[in-house]
């Protein structure tokens, strides 16, 4: 339980960390807060030569506002995700989530970038850049681009992030107005991981659903966008017809594998148990 | 590949100046190099909370990072906060309680009651459970941890002169 031997980098600016990536020969990892990576390491998943501590880059940091979009740097830790006021008025889905993502100590140190690189299939930050239709910032020696969420998550632990490139900042269209949400997951025990969790967004007018983003996670390789279910509600009033026929959508839109604790079926039940308490509560407050 | 470097980190008050292995944890250099055997190494993978330290005021796994990560950091450790005397309260509640069976979750426990309890407001039952769901106990049943730590927090919001005694606390 010991990670092999590497070297260690501390560079302070994002061009320094992705410079120092290309001289290891493609040989090194990124720490973020490592709270995923230490006990891959440890476990010798992983074993680069080079380990290179980003968590000193001021680049990678702070939290604002810019053009109706909230830029939320790839450092920023979990339990800033859960404290800072900016988060939970205009990306409310990574606050409300916040509290089911491990424990105390952990949130103190792993951070919203660490996860969304890593892109845990049953983790809740991804799934919540999904529901929120965010842009993912990502840099390499040639500049940086912007990835719609919609095209970023691509496979198990695996996105639109190239070898030694870096996630810099996590870019969030601000709720309005007219905007409901809701999260929440089923856990075997408080702080583990989501055997089904799911975040929803809505545009809602009129009382009517106008528009509206329905995400559920720990069911596939990546997390899902549940389209059909969207289908079936468009255009709908939030009803209990409306509701019922999203549920029974879910299982054109989802294939969860059989694991030996939870058969499929038992997750596509749990998925619509889930979904009907989020859109009960949705359409309360809409 | 280097095989040693030079870290200076603050622990328990001190300036520390090492040459560390870049692989070695926090955890194996404060219990091996510098002997603050206190903090406990249970699953080295962040399950079972004997390894909290408290990292530039914040509680952390010292498992799950490594030492040279937290150079230019303020460490503290159980040893430190016993000696500045910040959880005797805690400590005398978890004695009186028998919150404490081999006593090897127990360091790791202090720190999490020491995080709990330095929030404002008076944590509910929910909250101290919530808060200790990181730390594992194989001996108690967490009952008298929590009896514990929620007479602690009741004491310490309590004007002085009306202090509860733990025994009085409880299922
Ligand atoms: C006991 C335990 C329970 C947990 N429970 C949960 C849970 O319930 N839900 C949950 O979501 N998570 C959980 N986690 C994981 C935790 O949330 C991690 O903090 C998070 O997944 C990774 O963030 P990090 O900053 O620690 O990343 P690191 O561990 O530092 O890095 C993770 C990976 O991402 C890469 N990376 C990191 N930052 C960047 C970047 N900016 N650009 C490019 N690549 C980058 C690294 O190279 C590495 O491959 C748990 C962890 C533990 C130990
Ligand atoms: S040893 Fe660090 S959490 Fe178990
Ligand atoms: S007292 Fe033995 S593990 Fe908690």
């Amino acid at each position: 339980m010991k990670a092999r031997a590497f070297s260690y980098a501390r560079p302070t600016t994002v061009v320094e960390a992705l410079q120092t990536f290309a001289a290891s020969g493609d040989d090194a990892s990124y720490i973020a807060g490592g709270q995923s990576l230490v006990p891959a390491l440890a476990l010798r998943l992983q074993a680069p030569q080079v380990l290179i501590d980003i968590a000193h880059i001021p680049e990678l940091r702070g939290i604002a506002l810019q053009d109706g979009w909230l830029r939320i740097g790839a450092l920023t830790r979990h339990c800033e995700t859960l404290s800072d006021p900016l988060i939970a008025r205009h990306a409310p889905l990574f606050h409300d989530a916040a509290p089911y993502v491990a424990h105390p100590a952990i949130r103190n140190k792993g951070t919203l970038g660490g996860s969304i690189a890593l892109a845990d299939p049953a983790s809740e930050f991804p799934a919540m850049a999904l529901a929120m239709g965010v842009e993912l910032e990502i840099a390499n020696l040639s500049g940086s681009r912007r990835v719609p969420a919609d095209e970023y998550f691509i496979d198990l632990f695996q996105t639109a992030i190239e070898p030694g490139e870096l996630l810099t900042a996590i870019h969030v269209p601000v709720v309005q107005p007219s905007h409901r949400w809701a999260f929440d997951e089923l856990a075997r025990r408080r702080g583990d991981y989501a055997i089904v969790g799911s975040g929803i967004l809505a545009d809602m007018r009129d009382e009517l659903v106008a528009q509206i983003r329905l995400v559920l996670f720990g069911v596939g390789n990546t997390p899902v966008r549940a389209k059909r279910a969207e289908d079936a509600l468009r255009g709908r009033q939030l009803d209990q017809s409306a509701i019922v026929a999203a549920q029974a959508a879910l299982s054109d839109d989802l294939a969860p594998p059989d694991d030996e604790h939870t058969p499929a079926a038992m997750r596509i039940h749990l998925a619509r148990v889930l979904l009907g308490r989020l859109l009960g509560r949705i359409a309360e407050v809409a | 590949m280097s095989n040693s470097i030079n870290i200076n980190v603050t622990v328990n008050g001190e300036a520390v100046s090492r040459n560390v292995a870049p692989r070695e944890t926090l955890a194996d250099f404060l219990r091996g190099s510098l002997e603050l055997t206190g903090t406990h190494m249970g699953c080295e993978m962040g399950v079972c909370g004997a390894c909290l330290v408290l990292l530039d005021g914040r509680v952390v796994h010292s498992c799950l990072m490594f030492a040279a990560q937290a150079s230019g950091s303020e460490v503290e450790t159980i040893e430190g906060l016993t000696e500045r005397a910040a959880i005797a309260d805690i400590q005398e509640a978890f004695h009186q309680r028998n919150a404490l069976q081999c006593g090897f979750c127990t360091p790791g426990m202090l720190m999490t009651a020491h995080a709990l309890l330095s929030q404002p407001g008076v944590p509910t039952r929910d909250e101290i459970r919530d808060a200790l769901s990181g730390n594992y106990c194989r001996c108690t049943g967490y009952e008298s941890i929590v009896d514990a730590i929620e007479t602690v927090a009741r004491n310490r919001a309590a004007p002085a002169g009306s202090k509860n005694v733990v025994a009085e606390v409880g299922a």
